[in-house]
């Protein structure tokens, strides 16, 4: 049998020399923040690595993380299929369907039993036994628990998988629970958003294929490197806001001019997200640059913390300070004590905004 | 046992039942059984939504601004016609008007959601039906690039650029690890392509993941991203500024060049790899006319793209209105969303109760409980269904119906009326495709018909947008650059208590929106979206409904591979996270929902 094609392969086929590719991982080592060795174990990555499996499953969702996943621009989803990851079961694009699709599962469980990647999209319903969400005839979360048994780690696509997002809001009738309250324990790195960008997704995925090692996470579970800081703390309108320039209303002249959309409801002083640095789709813009404020699809709950275009009341002008880290440790300590109860987490939502406060002031 | 059902299909259960679950390359879960007689023909089909998320329930006494965002959850593949369905929902409820450019901003954001959509759904969902990956690597890349020149003049078509993507994709075969094409139906006699069609297909559907990635940039640049744009009720969020201070920020001309620029390459790969891709797959498939269920019969359009801002009539709507029953295309009948005796939705096989579930009730008048049960015949427990009783509840999705009548909605929907109404548009493309094919008009009525409309809607829709391009500069140049109108947005102007709706043509298909407003929150909000129509259940008069329709009387060459059953279905682009909306269980509050 002929060995797997690499990216390195891939690279080189399209006319890239080989000291372009070393520039080119040092690079990436370098913007990632890693030291010199790492370029090194990257290249090397890159060139010998056979792909790891990946079973991509679907609970409750839109189907939002995968259309994002496509539209990745660097690396692009085509070679990522291709040459970095063995992506052998994903409902939304496989060949196959039924008892064929099944075997899959039950093959990659018993041949690369602790070797495999398991990524969630959505969320298991528990109301019901289960059987707001079916496959196979069977509720979902049996399936999910199952492969989840020997998985090598789990990634949390997306605001469902995550926290439970909009089937999860008040007063979430189906149940629909995060994983990480489903499966106690296995690694799970979240990879929020509503969708989360395109190249935050592949650059996870990519992450582990090459480093052969998970992100550092935040005490949230989400990788550091894309969201430990604000939306606000990069936003190319900041200075507006600093300067106490707002659009007041739509369409007005501060719109027009590009001021901040704080005064419209814009939550990106708490919402964690590369969106302002990384942006969207290959960099074209991201919701401030267009014009609407952030809603703050990548936070927990944030469905239920009122109209998108209510001002955000507890924000007095903090810092870049208050990091991920110090938010994170008040919600997990929270959460460790809270039954999974919908009045627990709003409260939750007010202690954490309480705390926020305070660490600003 | 054999029944006839009141829109002309004869089911017989009595064969070897055939389950698919699940039912991949869509949109959500989804469940399909059949039975096949002794020569392994269709004779009755089972279609199944299997999920449920309650999105209507979430949305009460919430603030109608905020809808949209919740709505466009419904679905990421079609994502924003949910968002601008509710929009419209909520400016038909308080008599709010947009500005002209707002409605030419969001005419190109819906249109290029149906190119990219189309693009998407054809190659990366729906190809594998038609297309033996494993086959391509026996091709002759000088045969595949002469080919491929007889069809198209589309650059990337020399045999070395084939000899690579062959090259690339062996290399990808003997490692073993098949990723998606796993497990596929690969040599099945179902496939008709020669090899060399096989890899010029493969060769496309690698182009066509590179290139949907710039289609979807028109949301980003409108919306800010995408999937899910940003909408705003009362216009769009994105202010226009061509040259004053701070226009770097806002729609400016590198923006209005950028769309131009995106444009021109919908447009170029409509023409020149969609559409001729869908001639040649479709002059290898001519006898494979299969799928047409309800097509030939019943079909409903909504019709969108206003051409005019705030006139939502028929003669403002660009993709064509109106309904056809029993096959009669001299006559396209009138529909209205407000009548309470045109769409209406029924219970008796879905999980839900009613009162009466004899009777279907109008959206404005909905009723939604939830009563998961199977019937006495199915086969499995509550928690491992291992076959349904279709006699009884099997779904949980509704059973929408237009004056009582099943009906197929989607793209060839949309292109049977247009032809029907004799618009130049749709029939002159319609007839070159099928002169060109040498197929009738009744081939049209088919899985392949289905399939040929949406590319043919794709390559509309490209069109229409540089229309929309032009139009929007043509406004800025008169002097008008405002693109939302805040007259209304505060909740203090609004009145006590309104109702309306909203509608589009979603890509897969007519979608409506239902709202009720009371003293500034949604009191009621209903959804009934296309594939509630195509895929739903029997219902009281015992019509099958259009996915069922459509599997009905076809062959399988192998029943143990569901590969006719994929074709048939995935032609229909389902999205079942849209189709099962509606609220559900737990609690007094959720245990019933009275619109009205």
């Amino acid at each position: 049998m002929a060995a797997a094609e690499t990216l390195y392969d891939v690279i080189r086929r399209q006319g890239i020399t080989r000291r372009s590719f070393t520039k080119f991982c040092s690079l990436t080592a370098a913007s990632l923040g890693f030291g010199p060795g790492a370029a090194t174990a990257m290249a090397e990555a890159l060139e010998t690595k056979e792909r790891v499996p990946v079973i991509w499953m679907h609970g409750l969702e839109c189907t939002c993380c995968s259309e994002s996943f496509i539209r990745s621009a660097h690396p692009l989803v085509k070679d990522v299929v291709l040459s970095m990851i063995s992506l052998d079961y994903d409902d939304t694009i496989m060949a196959a369907a039924g008892h064929q699709a099944e075997a899959i599962l039950k093959e990659t469980k018993e041949k690369y039993k602790g070797k495999y990647i398991l990524a969630v999209e959505g969320n298991a319903p528990l109301n019901e036994d289960g059987m707001f969400c079916i496959d196979g005839g069977k509720p979902f979360v049996e399936k999910l628990k199952w492969m989840a048994e020997d998985a090598m780690a789990i990634i949390a696509w997306g605001a469902c998988a995550s926290w439970g997002c909009v089937q999860a809001a008040k007063p979430n009738p189906t149940q629909a629970t995060p994983i990480d309250k489903v499966i106690l324990d296995k690694p799970i790195i979240k990879v929020p958003g509503c969708p989360p960008i395109a190249e935050v997704m592949t650059g996870v995925v990519t992450f582990i294929t090459t480093f052969g090692k998970l992100p550092e996470l935040d005490r949230q579970g989400r990788p550091k490197m894309f969201y430990s800081q604000r939306i606000h703390d990069k936003c190319y309108r900041r200075a507006h806001f600093d300067a106490g320039q707002f659009v007041e209303e739509w369409d007005d002249e501060g719109a027009r001019k590009g001021y901040c959309l704080y005064k419209m409801g814009c939550k990106g002083p708490t919402t964690y997200n590369a969106c302002s640095t990384v942006r969207w789709n290959g960099g074209v813009s991201f919701p401030i640059q267009s014009g609407h404020g952030c809603i703050g699809c990548s936070e927990d709950g944030f469905w239920d913390n009122g109209s998108f275009y209510d001002r955000l009341t507890n924000l007095h002008r903090f810092g870049v300070e208050a990091n991920a880290d110090k938010v994170g440790m008040t919600a997990a300590g929270i959460v460790g004590g809270a039954i999974a109860a919908h009045a627990a987490v709003t409260a939750f939502k007010r202690v954490t905004t309480k705390r926020e406060k305070a660490d600003a002031s | 046992m054999t029944i006839q059902t009141p829109n002309g299909f004869t089911l017989d259960n009595s064969g070897k039942r055939i389950v698919v679950d699940p039912v991949t390359r869509i949109e959500g879960h989804m469940r399909v059984e059949v039975n096949v007689d002794e020569n392994n023909i269709i004779r009755n089909a089972v279609s199944t939504g299997t999920m449920w998320r309650g999105i209507e329930v979430i949305l009460k006494n919430r603030d109608p601004r905020d809808a949209w965002a919740f709505t466009e959850r419904i679905c990421g593949v079609c994502t924003g016609t949910h968002a601008l369905t509710s929009v419209r929902a909520v400016e038909n409820a308080l008599g709010i008007t947009i500005p002209d450019n707002a409605n030419s901003i969001r005419n190109l954001m819906q249109l290029a959601l149906q190119a990219h959509d189309h693009v998407v759904h054809f190659y990366h969902l729906h190809a594998l039906d038609w297309v033996d990956v494993i086959s391509a690597i026996s091709a002759d890349p000088k045969a595949t690039s002469a080919l491929a020149q007889s069809v198209s003049d589309w650059p990337h078509s020399s045999p070395g650029y084939f000899k690579d993507i062959q090259t690339r994709l062996k290399k990808f075969v003997e490692s073993g690890q098949l990723g998606p094409f796993k497990n596929g139906y690969w040599g099945n006699a179902s496939y008709k392509l020669p090899p060399e069609a096989n890899l010029m297909a493969v060769a496309h559907y690698l182009e066509a993941l590179d290139f949907q990635k710039e289609i979807v940039k028109i949301h980003t640049i409108f919306g800010g991203k995408n999937p899910h744009p940003n909408w705003l009720v009362g216009g769009v969020p994105c202010p226009i500024n061509i040259d004053g201070t701070g226009a770097v920020g806002a729609i400016n001309m590198e923006r209005l060049n950028m769309v131009t620029s995106i444009i021109d390459q919908i447009i170029e790969f409509n023409d020149k790899v969609y559409v001729p891709d869908i001639m040649t797959i479709g002059s290898f498939y001519k006898d494979w006319l299969y799928g047409g269920g309800l097509s030939g019969k019943n079909v409903l359009a909504y019709g969108d793209v206003p051409e005019h801002v705030n006139d939502y009539s028929e003669a403002s709507l660009k993709l064509p209105r109106g309904a056809i029953i029993n096959g009669n295309l001299a006559e396209v009948l009138p529909v209205d969303h407000e009548d309470p005796e045109q769409i209406q939705e029924f219970v008796t096989h879905s999980w839900y109760k009613y009162p009466d579930e004899t009777k279907g009730l109008h959206p404005w008048d909905g009723v939604t409980e939830p009563h998961y049960e199977l019937g006495p015949n199915a086969k499995g427990t509550k928690t491992n269904i291992e076959q349904l009783d279709e006699a009884a509840k099997y779904s949980w999705i509704k059973a929408p119906r237009w004056r009582g009548h099943a009906m197929e909605v989607g793209p060839l929907a949309r292109w049977v009326v247009g032809y029907a109404q004799n618009k130049a548009e749709f029939k002159d493309p319609v007839e070159k495709m099928l002169k060109d094919l040498g197929l009738p008009v009744s081939a049209l009525f088919s899985t392949l018909g289905r399939t040929a409309a949406r590319a043919l809607e794709s390559s509309w829709a490209g069109h229409q947008m540089r229309y929309f391009r032009n139009k929007l500069i043509a406004n800025i140049k008169a002097g008008d650059v405002s693109t939302a109108d805040v007259d209304k947005w505060k909740p203090e102007t609004w009145p006590k208590e309104v109702k309306g709706v909203g509608f589009t043509e979603a890509p897969r298909g007519a979608l409506a929106h239902w709202i009720k407003i009371k003293d500034g929150k949604i009191d009621n909000y209903q959804c009934v979206v296309p594939t509630t129509w195509n895929g739903s259940p029997r219902d009281p008069a015992g019509n099958i409904g259009a996915f069922e329709a459509s599997l009905m009387d076809t062959p399988m060459s192998d029943p143990t591979q569901p590969l006719e059953i994929l074709r048939t279905i995935h032609s229909f682009d389902p999205c079942l996270a849209c189709s099962t909306h509606v609220m559900s269980p737990d609690g007094q509050e959720m245990a019933k929902v009275q619109v009205r």
